[in-house]
C-alpha cells in the first residue's frame, strides 16, 4: 500500500516546526506503524536528508517508551494499542497519515516526534513508592492481601508510563498516570501506612506540571492499558482524606 | 594485561554456609563514613535499579545513569514468566539446594557452583522484598502469594504477576530508587549515555558519558563504577531485546582490560513469533507456557502447500512428541529450539515465508473447551493475533525460535567485580549464574539477587581502602585522554557519508551471526563467519552513512556506536565459539552430537569458563580460563527422551 | 505596626489559585513550606477545586431541581404561584423573622454559585497554561458534547441567571415586562414569556443548563470521589434522568405560556 505521512518536524526545543509530506510507497500491512516509519528513516537517510526522531524501544506495548499522535488520536486509531503494536492494517492504501509529537506545557518537544516526559519522574519521587528499605521486608505471607483487592491494585500497576492520558487530556491532566500509582499502591497493605502522606506529595506535584481533570474521560480511551478513570475517583477521595488527615503537619 | 590472574575469590567451606561466612570475612564501612563513598551505577533496569537504591539507602552517594528518558523503560519490564524463588509454599519438595541444583544442570554444568547457591538462597529474600514493596504478585483466595511451575520445573516455584513480572518487579526497583532521589541522595542522569570506563592505575576511577540531547560529553569520578547495561541480543539484529538493548557499556569496559567471560553462551527462546516482512524491526517472544496446552507440529511433506486445517493427522509431523516421548511438548529451550530449526531447514517450515512451526491448540480446545483455554492464554492470543492479524483459536499459531538472553558477559568474581578493580557487573551484563543455558524465570531472580542483595555487601570491602580519599578529580589526565578518544570517535562515526544505512549494516552482521553462530554452529561456520566479519565491519566504516550533528538528538549516530561494538563483540562470540569443541546449553557445536543429534559435552576439556582479554585485534583475544570444580552436585547428561 | 493585606493578582492566584506549571528537569520541592488552615489549603489543589465544584454543584443541583418542582405550581393557577413565592418569604416563621430564612437560602446559593465559578475560572486558567495545542486535527474519542462545552454553558447559563433575575426577581427593564408588579408572581411571568423573543431565550438557556448539568451531574461523582462498582453503572442513569427532568419541566413553561395553556 502507498501511504502520505504528514510528519511534524522540528530541529530542537527553540525551533518552531512544521508539518512535512511525505510519500511511503510499498508498504506491507504485516508492518508496525514504527517499522513504516524505520523504513522511510532509512530512505530520507540516503536521500542525504536527516531522520524523523522517534521514541521507540521495546516494541511490544510494556516499556511505555513510544508513543505519538496519530490522526489527531493518542496511539493512533486502536483502542488498548501502544503506537508500536499499531499495524499498518489499521490503514488504507492511499491513506494520509498525520502524525504529531505528545503536546502539553510539560511535555517540551525535543526533537521531531521526540517529547520529554520526566514530569512523570517528579511525581513518583514525590511519593510513588512504598517505604521500605533493602532488607528490612517481613516475611511474603505474612500479610494476606485479598485476591480481589490485590487484582485491582495490579489494574492500576498496569500503567506504562506512556504519557497517552496526558497527550489524550484536552487540558494535559495527568490524573490517570499519577491516580494508577497512587491507587495501586493505597489498595494495597504494604502501602496504607503512607497513603496519606503519598496521596497529597503525588498529586501537589502533578499539579505543578499539569492541568485539573475535567472528567472527559479521554486519557480512559486512550490508555493502552484501559486503565480506568475509577482510579482517578479514588485518588480523589484519597486526596480529601489526605488533606484532612495531614492539617497541621509541617 | 597478561598478568592478570583469574581468582574467582570464591569461599572456602561447606556452600551452604558459603555467603555468611564471606559476609562476615567482609570490611564493614561505618555508616557515617559511607556518604564520602562516590559509586556511579550505568543502567537502571533490575539490577542497575535495585543496586542504586540499596547503595542509597545504606548511605553512599550514587549516581545513575542511564540512555532511557527515565529510568522505568529499562528492557527488564518486557520480561513476562515470573521469577523463581525456593519458598515451598506449595509444599512439593523445594529448597534452596533443590533450586541451586535445578540451576546448575539447567546450565549444563558450567557455572559456579558457589554463585548459584547464593543465588537460590537469597531468592527467598527478593520476593519478600518485592512483596513489601507493593509488587502485586499473583494471588490466592486465601490471600497468599500464588506459585507456577514454570520452564519444565518439577516443582511450584514461580512467582508471577500476570504475564507482566518484570515490568511489576522492575517498577518496585525503579520506585525504591525515585524515592532516593527524591531525598537527593542518588542522582539521576536520564538520556545520558555510557562511553567509556576510566582507568588510573589499573583501577576504574570514573566514566564519560554523552549528553544524548545536546552530544555533550562529560566526566564522573567515583570510588567505584557498576555495570548494570544487560545482555546483547541484538547482535543478531532481530531478537526479543528491546530496540536500544546493546553492548557498548561492557564491550567498552572489556576494551579497557575486563575480560568478557563465555560470549558464545546465548540463549535462544523457542516460542517467538516468525519475521512477516522484510523490514521487521524486532521478534515478539509468547510465554513459554503456551506449550503446556500446544502441540508443535510441521506439515510431514516439505511441499506441503495446504492451509493447516487441511492437513489431515496422518500428513501431519508432531516431531516433539515423536522424538522425546517422555518429555514431548515441553523439552527444555534449547532442545526445543534446535528440533523447529531442523524442521524448517528441512523445508517442513510453515507460513507465506515457511520460517516457523506450528503450535496447535486445537486438541486442547476439544479436551478442555474453549474457555478453559481463553482463560489461560486469552492475553497471549490477543498479542498474537494483534501482530499476525490471525485467529490463533482456528488456526494454530506460527512460531519460531529468537534471539531472548544472553548467558555470557564480563567475567566478575563471587564479589561480582570484573578483572577491573573497581568496576563491577551486575545481572545480564556479567556471566556469573546461568552456565550455558538459562533456566526460566531466572533472569528476574538474578538481576534483583545482585542488586539488593550481594553488591551492597562486596562494594564495601572494596571501597573501604579509599577512605578519606576524594575520587579522583575529572581534571585528572586520564579523563582527559579518554575524553579525547571519545570526540574522535564520535567525529569518525560522524565523517561517515557512505550510501548504505546504518540498520542495513546490522541487518547484514545479524544475519551472518545467526547463520554461523545461532542456534548450531559449525568449525567450517565459524570459520566463515570470522574471515568475513572483519571484512564487512571494514565496510561499514566506509559505507555507511551517519547523518546529522553531534550537538543534538542524533539517533543514527548512537546506533552506529553502539554497532561498532557489536561487530567486535560478534567476532568475540565466534572465536569463543569456535574455541568452545563441545555442546553444551545454548552453544551447539554440529561437531560434537550424538547421531540422534543430541549435544554431547566434553568435561575433561571444557568444565571451565573462557574468559578473554582484549588484544587491540578482535579476531585474536587472549584467553584465560578458569576452571569449575563441582564438589556437591555430580555431572550428569541432560536427557528429555 | 499593623501589615496591610494587599495581594497582587498573581498572589491572590497562588493562594486561591493555582500555581504556574514549573520545568520538569530538576526535581520538584516535595515539601509544602509553610501550611495554611486545611480547607484553604485543600481550595488551593486543583484536586480540591474540582471537589469544591462537586459540593457546589450539588447545592446548584438541589436548587434547580426545586426551583423547577416550584415553578410547576404555575399549572395549578388560581394565584397558587403567587403563595407559593410567598410561603418562600415565610418559611421557618415564626422560628426565624419572616424572610430571614430566605436570606439565609439565598446567601448560601450566591456563595455556591460564586465557589463554583472561581474555581471554574481558575482551573480554566491553569488547564491553559498546561494545554500546548495540537497543530494538525484532534480526535476526540469519547468526550461528549456537554462536558466540551462546559466552560461555554456554564457563561451563558450565568448571564442569563442576571437576565432571568432582572425580569422577575428585580423587575428591571427593559428584562422585566411592561407592568412587572412586586408579589405578582404568575402575572409576571406570564407577561414576560408572552413576548416571543423571551420565551425562545429561556428555552435555549435551559437547554444550555440541561446541558450543563448533564455533565456536571455525572462529572461530580467522579470529582467527590464516588466510583465503587455497585452504583457506577447508575451515575449515568441519573445524571441523564435529572438533567431531562429539569429542562422538561422548565422549557414546558414558556411552551405553556406561549401556546396559552397557562396564563
Amino acid at each position: 500500500m502507498n501511504i502520505t505521512l504528514r510528519a511534524w518536524r522540528q530541529e530542537g526545543p527553540s525551533d518552531e516546526g512544521r508539518f512535512e509530506t511525505y510519500q511511503v510507497s510499498d508498504v506491507s500491512a504485516d508492518m508496525s506503524f514504527l517499522e513504516m516509519l524505520d523504513v522511510l528513516n532509512e530512505r530520507l537517510t540516503l536521500e542525504g536528508l536527516e531522520p524523523i526522531a522517534f521514541d521507540s524501544d521495546c516494541r511490544e506495548g510494556i516499556c511505555g517508551t513510544c508513543g505519538v499522535m496519530i490522526n489527531g488520536r493518542a496511539h493512533g486509531p486502536q483502542a488498548a494499542t501502544a503506537t508500536c503494536q499499531l499495524h499498518m492494517r489499521s490503514f488504507r492504501d492511499g491513506d494520509t497519515i498525520t502524525v504529531e509529537p505528545w503536546r502539553a506545557a510539560a511535555f517540551e518537544v525535543i526533537r521531531d516526534l521526540v517529547v520529554d516526559r520526566s514530569a512523570f519522574d517528579r511525581i513518583i519521587e514525590a511519593g510513588g513508592f512504598i517505604t521500605v528499605a533493602t532488607g528490612s521486608a517481613p516475611e511474603a505471607n505474612l500479610t494476606p492481601v485479598p485476591k480481589e483487592i490485590a487484582e485491582t491494585a495490579f489494574d492500576a500497576a498496569a500503567c506504562i508510563g506512556c504519557g497517552a492520558c496526558v497527550a489524550a487530556c484536552p487540558n494535559s491532566a495527568a490524573q490517570l498516570f499519577t491516580a494508577s500509582k497512587v491507587s495501586h499502591l493505597n489498595l494495597l497493605p504494604q502501602g496504607s501506612s503512607e497513603r496519606y502522606i503519598r496521596t497529597e506529595r503525588m498529586v501537589d506535584t502533578m499539579e505543578q506540571f499539569f492541568g485539573s481533570c475535567t472528567n472527559h474521560g479521554e486519557c480512559e480511551a486512550a490508555c493502552p492499558k484501559q486503565i480506568s478513570i475509577d482510579f482517578i475517583a479514588m485518588m480523589n477521595r484519597d486526596y480529601v482524606k489526605a488533606k484532612l488527615n495531614n492539617r497541621g503537619r509541617a | 594485561m597478561s598478568a592478570v590472574r583469574l581468582d574467582a575469590k570464591t569461599p572456602p567451606g561447606p556452600l551452604a554456609d558459603a555467603w555468611d561466612n564471606h559476609r562476615f570475612s567482609l570490611k564493614l564501612v561505618n555508616p557515617a563514613n559511607k556518604r564520602h563513598f562516590k559509586i556511579i551505577v550505568i543502567g537502571s533496569g533490575l539490577a542497575g535499579a535495585s543496586a542504586a537504591a540499596t547503595l542509597a539507602e545504606l548511605g553512599y552517594q550514587v549516581d545513575v545513569f542511564t540512555f532511557h528518558d527515565t529510568p522505568r523503560r529499562a528492557h527488564s519490564i518486557a520480561a513476562q514468566g515470573g521469577i523463581n524463588a525456593a519458598k515451598n509454599y506449595r509444599n512439593d519438595g523445594d529448597s534452596v539446594d533443590r533450586l541451586f541444583y535445578d540451576t546448575i544442570k539447567g546450565g549444563d554444568f558450567r557455572s559456579r557452583e558457589a554463585n548459584v547457591y547464593r543465588l537460590a538462597q537469597l531468592s527467598l529474600n527478593i520476593i519478600d522484598q518485592a512483596t513489601a514493596q507493593g509488587v502485586p504478585f499473583a494471588r490466592e483466595y486465601g490471600g497468599l502469594l500464588d506459585n507456577r511451575s514454570f520452564g519444565g520445573a518439577q516443582v511450584a516455584r514461580t512467582f508471577y504477576s500476570r504475564g507482566q513480572t518484570g515490568q511489576q518487579l522492575l517498577l518496585g526497583a525503579y520506585q525504591a530508587m525515585a524515592r532516593q532521589v527524591g531525598l537527593g541522595k542518588v542522582k539521576l542522569w536520564v538520556r545520558t549515555e555510557f562511553m567509556d570506563v576510566v582507568l588510573k592505575e589499573g583501577r576504574a576511577v570514573g566514566v564519560v558519558v554523552r549528553d544524548l540531547l545536546t552530544g555533550e560529553i562529560t566526566s564522573h569520578s567515583a570510588h567505584a563504577v557498576v555495570l548494570c547495561t544487560g545482555g546483547y541480543s541484538n547482535v543478531y539484529y532481530l531478537s526479543t531485546n528491546a530496540m536500544t538493548c546493546n553492548v557498548t557499556a561492557i564491550w567498552r569496559a572489556h576494551r579497557r582490560g575486563a575480560a568478557f567471560a563465555n560470549p558464545c553462551f546465548t540463549q535462544i527462546h523457542p516460542t517467538c513469533i516468525p519475521a512477516a516482512e522484510d523490514f521487521q524491526s524486532k521478534l515478539t517472544l509468547m510465554s513459554e507456557s503456551l506449550r503446556n496446552d500446544g502441540r508443535v507440529w510441521v506439515p510431514a511433506s516439505p511441499d506441503d502447500d495446504r492451509p493447516p486445517r487441511r492437513i489431515p493427522e496422518n500428513d501431519r509431523d508432531y516431531y516433539l512428541e515423536r522424538i522425546y516421548p517422555a518429555f514431548g511438548n515441553l523439552v527444555p529451550r534449547d532442545v526445543a529450539s534446535r528440533a523447529a530449526k531442523r524442521m524448517v531447514d528441512a523445508g517442513h517450515g510453515v507460513g507465506a515465508r515457511k520460517n516457523g512451526v506450528y503450535l496447535d491448540f486445537q486438541d486442547a480446545i476439544a479436551r478442555l473447551g474453549r474457555e478453559a483455554i481463553a482463560a489461560r492464554y486469552d492475553n497471549l492470543m490477543e498479542m498474537y493475533n494483534r501482530i499476525t492479524d490471525e485467529d490463533p483459536y482456528q488456526d494454530p499459531m506460527r512460531i519460531y525460535p529468537a534471539p531472548h538472553y544472553t548467558m555470557g558477559g564480563l567475567w566478575v568474581d563471587y564479589n561480582l567485580m570484573t578483572t577491573i578493580p573497581g568496576l563491577y557487573a551486575l545481572g545480564e551484563a556479567n556471566f556469573s549464574d546461568h552456565g550455558a543455558n538459562r533456566l526460566g524465570a531466572s533472569a528476574l531472580m538474578q538481576g534483583l539477587a545482585d542488586g539488593y542483595f550481594v553488591l551492597p555487601y562486596t562494594i564495601g570491602d572494596y571501597v573501604a581502602k579509599f577512605l578519606n580519599e576524594a575520587p579522583v578529580p575529572t581534571s585528572d589526565e586520564a579523563f582527559a585522554r579518554t575524553e579525547t578518544e571519545l570526540r574522535e570517535r564520535i567525529s569518525g562515526l560522524l565523517s561517515m557519508r557512505g550510501a548504505r544505512t546504518v540498520d542495513d549494516f546490522h541487518r547484514q552482521l545479524g544475519r551472518v551471526v545467526w547463520d554461523e553462530c545461532g542456534m548450531s554452529r559449525s568449525e567450517e561456520g565459524l570459520d566463515r563467519a570470522l574471515s568475513y566479519l572483519p571484512d564487512l565491519y571494514e565496510q561499514f566504516r566506509n559505507e555507511a552513512r551517519v547523518p546529522g550533528d553531534g550537538e543534538s538528538l542524533n539517533q543514527t549516530l548512537e546506533k552506529a556506536a553502539r554497532l561498532e561494538d557489536f561487530f567486535e563483540l560478534a567476532m568475540a562470540m565466534c572465536v569463543d565459539a569456535r574455541h568452545r569443541e563441545e555442546s553444551c546449553g545454548g552453544h551447539f557445536r554440529e561437531e560434537h552430537q550424538t547421531p540422534q543429534g543430541e549435544a554431547v559435552r566434553d568435561d575433561e576439556r571444557f568444565t571451565t569458563v573462557s574468559a578473554w582479554f582484549w588484544t587491540g585485534d578482535p579476531t585474536r583475544p587472549s584467553l584465560r580460563e578458569e576452571p569449575l570444580s563441582f564438589d556437591n552436585v555430580q555431572l550428569t547428561t541432560r536427557s528429555y527422551k | 505596626m499593623k501589615k496591610r493585606l494587599r495581594l497582587t493578582v498573581s498572589e491572590a492566584f497562588t493562594i486561591f489559585g493555582q500555581s504556574m506549571p514549573t520545568s520538569p528537569a530538576t526535581p520538584a520541592p516535595v515539601s509544602v513550606s509553610r501550611r495554611r488552615p486545611w480547607p484553604v489549603e485543600f481550595y488551593r489543589s486543583a484536586v480540591g477545586k474540582k471537589w469544591v465544584m462537586g459540593i457546589t454543584g450539588i447545592a446548584l443541583l438541589g436548587f434547580v431541581l426545586a426551583h423547577m418542582i416550584g415553578n410547576l405550581k404555575v399549572y395549578l393557577g388560581d394565584g397558587q404561584l403567587d403563595s407559593y413565592a410567598h410561603f418562600l418569604r415565610e418559611l421557618l416563621y415564626p422560628l426565624l423573622p419572616k424572610t430571614v430564612t430566605l436570606w439565609l437560602m439565598r446567601t448560601g446559593l450566591v456563595i455556591a454559585f460564586l465557589l463554583h465559578i472561581h474555581a471554574a475560572a481558575s482551573l480554566t486558567l491553569l488547564n491553559r497554561r498546561a494545554n500546548t495545542a495540537y497543530r494538525g486535527p484532534r480526535d476526540l474519542a469519547v468526550a461528549s458534547y456537554a462536558s466540551r462545552t462546559m466552560r461555554w454553558s456554564g457563561v451563558i447559563v450565568a448571564v442569563f441567571l442576571l437576565w432571568h433575575l432582572a425580569d422577575l426577581t428585580w423587575g428591571v427593564t427593559p428584562m422585566a415586562a411592561e407592568g412587572w408588579t412586586p408579589g405578582a408572581v404568575e402575572a409576571n411571568l406570564v407577561a414576560s414569556l408572552s413576548r416571543g423573543g423571551v420565551a425562545v431565550l429561556y428555552v435555549v438557556a435551559n437547554l444550555l443548563l440541561g446541558i450543563h448539568i448533564y455533565h456536571g451531574a455525572w462529572s461530580l461523582f467522579q470529582s467527590l470521589g464516588f466510583a465503587h462498582p455497585s452504583y457506577k453503572r447508575w451515575r449515568r442513569w441519573f445524571a441523564q434522568a435529572f438533567s431531562a427532568a429539569i429542562v422538561i419541566g422548565n422549557v414546558s413553561i414558556p411552551i405553556a405560556v406561549w401556546t396559552g395553556m397557562v396564563g
